[in-house]
């Protein structure tokens, strides 16, 4: 096979406009927004073009001026520790956005864990928490990020699963365990799930236990 | 001190190790000789190395190969063996013979990310990334190791997942001074991770196949997460670009739904979907799982889908259902039992 520059997504230089650590090793970046996307769809992103990209969810509006993304370090990654060293003003280099978890207006849960909470905040932020009842996870109460907005909107149908600390805002336990009890999921509805392939294989087999058919099961895994 | 291994060095890693040493630049040839032509166990056995040498690199080092710790032997002669890996973990591969192929069927890494609903490997979640030592030693230590004529990286986890080791041990394989494969021996799998597919096709000769199961959208984002980023039209696309000549083959795996995937619709959708590209596709029967809403298509079933894309012009075969009473067979491996799951949850 002859040897080809290998074609990669295209990525454009955009500017950082904010960041912020949300909570230890947790960081939200905002940068320049080149592009319209559907909420529930991700970016590729580097910090130079020539790196292969990671993807992130775009965890910001549809309708905002900005493009946010929602990360935590991982120790031993390649990208992560660099990015969350990046400073307003920087350039990162971004794709198009794409993908197709994608958030509607009908009724539906969401379902997450740690950042797998980001595509939800799209929604949430383009006006698709109506008809919704989220249902968080996470080992510590400061990772339930962007809580308060989350509870401003939804209200009781916003439920935190913490499973090391406790408080009164969240249930102290596991999401398994509250949907192993739960006898009146609707089969008709659909359950979006995003996270870890711990998370999405373990609800996904109890959705499907509880009667509710694959095909509304729609999955999205950060590998 | 654990011992780093110097089974699954390639020679230019073996180089740079050998430069740390301040040894003879040629020694990492013959180590490299006595890894993967010998079948050397330990570096003591490695006796063209001067003494200082031997002494040198087995402060550091070890060859890291690992024997099976457990075999099962199916009615039909397929055999399932395990294998530590590092942290605890374990692997399985599977040893398929037939009339005049031995194939072994390798993992590539502990558990797998993609979660597919119809698979036992992507049920136990992801524990670890094999290295390339880890990959090959399955090749390696298995009994019947030298009367292998072919290995498919088709066991436990997404081999693209893991391209950096996946590449070396492939580099190992089929470089003169490894194991002197053909890479025609060969086939990888994937589910078309694209950007690290690209790699794959330029960095390798070997042969790919491709987990196809479904030749529309909405359909494979249920069966397959990664549809989500990764559509099958862009990974059908992605072949496009390339000219794999005559030698190389693309397969395309589809293992069959009752209800789901086996319909006339889907005859025409795939024809569609694959027209132009120089393929086969393989059906395979679907083994059912625990907890799983799909259910195998029936024989009969099978054999029409099959006559339909080979009427179409598509070569399309039925895969013989191998090792089907030791959990061998396609979609079955896992090691869940043997996790030792203590680890703090998120959820
Ligand atoms: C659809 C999707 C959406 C995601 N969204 C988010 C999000 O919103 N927030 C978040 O924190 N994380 C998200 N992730 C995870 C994210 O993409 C990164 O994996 C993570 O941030 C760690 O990146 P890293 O470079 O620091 O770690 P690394 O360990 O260096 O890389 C992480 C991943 O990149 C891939 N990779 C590694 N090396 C190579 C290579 N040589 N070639 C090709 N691929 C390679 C592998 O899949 C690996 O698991 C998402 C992942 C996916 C698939
Ligand atoms: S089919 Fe392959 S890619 Fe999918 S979960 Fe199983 S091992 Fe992973």
């Amino acid at each position: 096979m002859p040897h080809t520059q290998r074609k990669k997504k295209n990525l454009y230089p955009s500017l950082v406009l904010g960041k912020k650590e949300i909570a230890d090793g947790v960081f939200t970046i905002e940068t320049e927004k080149k592009f319209s996307f559907i909420p529930g769809q991700v970016i590729a992103l580097a910090l130079n073009p020539e790196d292969e990209p990671r993807l992130y969810s775009i965890a910001s509006g549809n309708e905002g001026k900005t493009l946010r993304i929602l990360f935590d370090i991982n120790p031993e990654g390649q990208l992560t520790p660099a990015l969350s060293k990046c400073r307003i003003g920087d350039t990162v280099f971004v794709s198009e956005p794409f993908g197709k978890f994608i958030g509607t207006q009908e009724q539906a849960f969401w379902i997450a864990t740690g950042t797998g909470i980001a595509p939800f905040i799209s929604m949430l932020e383009s006006g698709l928490a109506i008809n919704k009842t989220l249902l968080h996870g996470a080992r510590y109460i400061s990772q339930f990020y962007f809580a308060d907005k989350f509870e401003e909107a939804m209200h009781k149908n916003y439920l935190r699963f913490c499973t090391a600390e406790e408080n009164n805002m969240v249930i102290h336990g596991r999401l398994t365990d509250y949907l192993k009890k739960q006898e009146t999921l609707s089969p008709k509805i659909k359950y979006y799930l995003c996270g870890s392939a711990e998370m999405v294989v373990e609800v996904r087999d109890i959705l499907i236990n509880k009667g509710i058919p694959f095909n509304n099961i729609v999955a999205e895994i950060y590998f | 001190m654990q011992k780093e291994p110097l089974y699954g060095k390639t020679l230019n890693e073996l180089k740079e190790i050998v430069k740390q040493h301040n040894l003879p630049g040629f020694t990492a040839g013959q180590i490299a000789d006595w890894l993967y032509k010998k079948r050397a166990e330990s570096i003591d056995s490695m006796t063209n190395l001067s003494k200082k040498a031997r002494q040198l690199l087995s402060e550091n080092f070890e060859t890291g190969i690992t024997l099976p710790s457990k075999v099962q032997e199916s009615v039909d002669g397929t055999k399932k063996y395990l294998f530590p890996a590092h942290k605890q973990l374990f692997i399985e591969a599977a040893y398929i013979p037939e009339d005049n192929r031995k194939t072994l069927c390798i993992s590539s890494q502990v558990g797998c990310k993609m979660g597919c609903l119809f698979c036992m490997t992507g049920k136990q979640g992801f524990q670890s990334q094999l290295t390339a030592g880890e990959i090959l030693n399955q090749i390696r230590s298995i009994p019947e190791s030298e009367e292998l004529t072919n290995v498919v990286y088709m066991g436990m986890g997404e081999p693209l997942d893991n391209i950096e080791e996946v590449l070396k041990s492939l580099d190992i394989l089929t470089s003169d001074w490894g194991y002197g494969w053909s890479p025609r021996r060969i086939n990888v799998s994937t589910i078309g991770i694209v950007p690290a597919m690209r790699r794959f096709i330029e960095e390798s000769e070997a042969h790919l196949a491709i987990s196809l199961h479904t030749p529309f959208n909405e359909e494979r984002q249920k069966l397959m997460p990664i549809e989500q980023v990764y559509s099958i039209e862009q990974v059908i696309e992605t072949l496009r670009e390339y000219d794999f000549g005559r030698q190389r083959r693309i397969s395309f795996e589809y293992i069959m739904f009752e209800g789901i995937n086996d319909t006339p619709a889907h005859v025409k959708g795939l024809t569609k979907l694959l027209n132009g590209i120089r393929c086969r596709i393989n059906l395979i029967r679907f083994h059912p799982i625990p907890d799983s809403p799909l259910r195998g298509t029936p024989h009969k079933t099978m054999q029409w889908f099959c006559d339909q894309l080979n009427n179409k012009g598509i070569t399309t075969t039925i895969r013989r259902s191998r090792g089907e009473d030791i959990y061998a067979a396609c979609g079955l491996l896992s090691t869940k039992a043997l996790l030792n799951d203590n680890k703090p949850k998120d959820f």
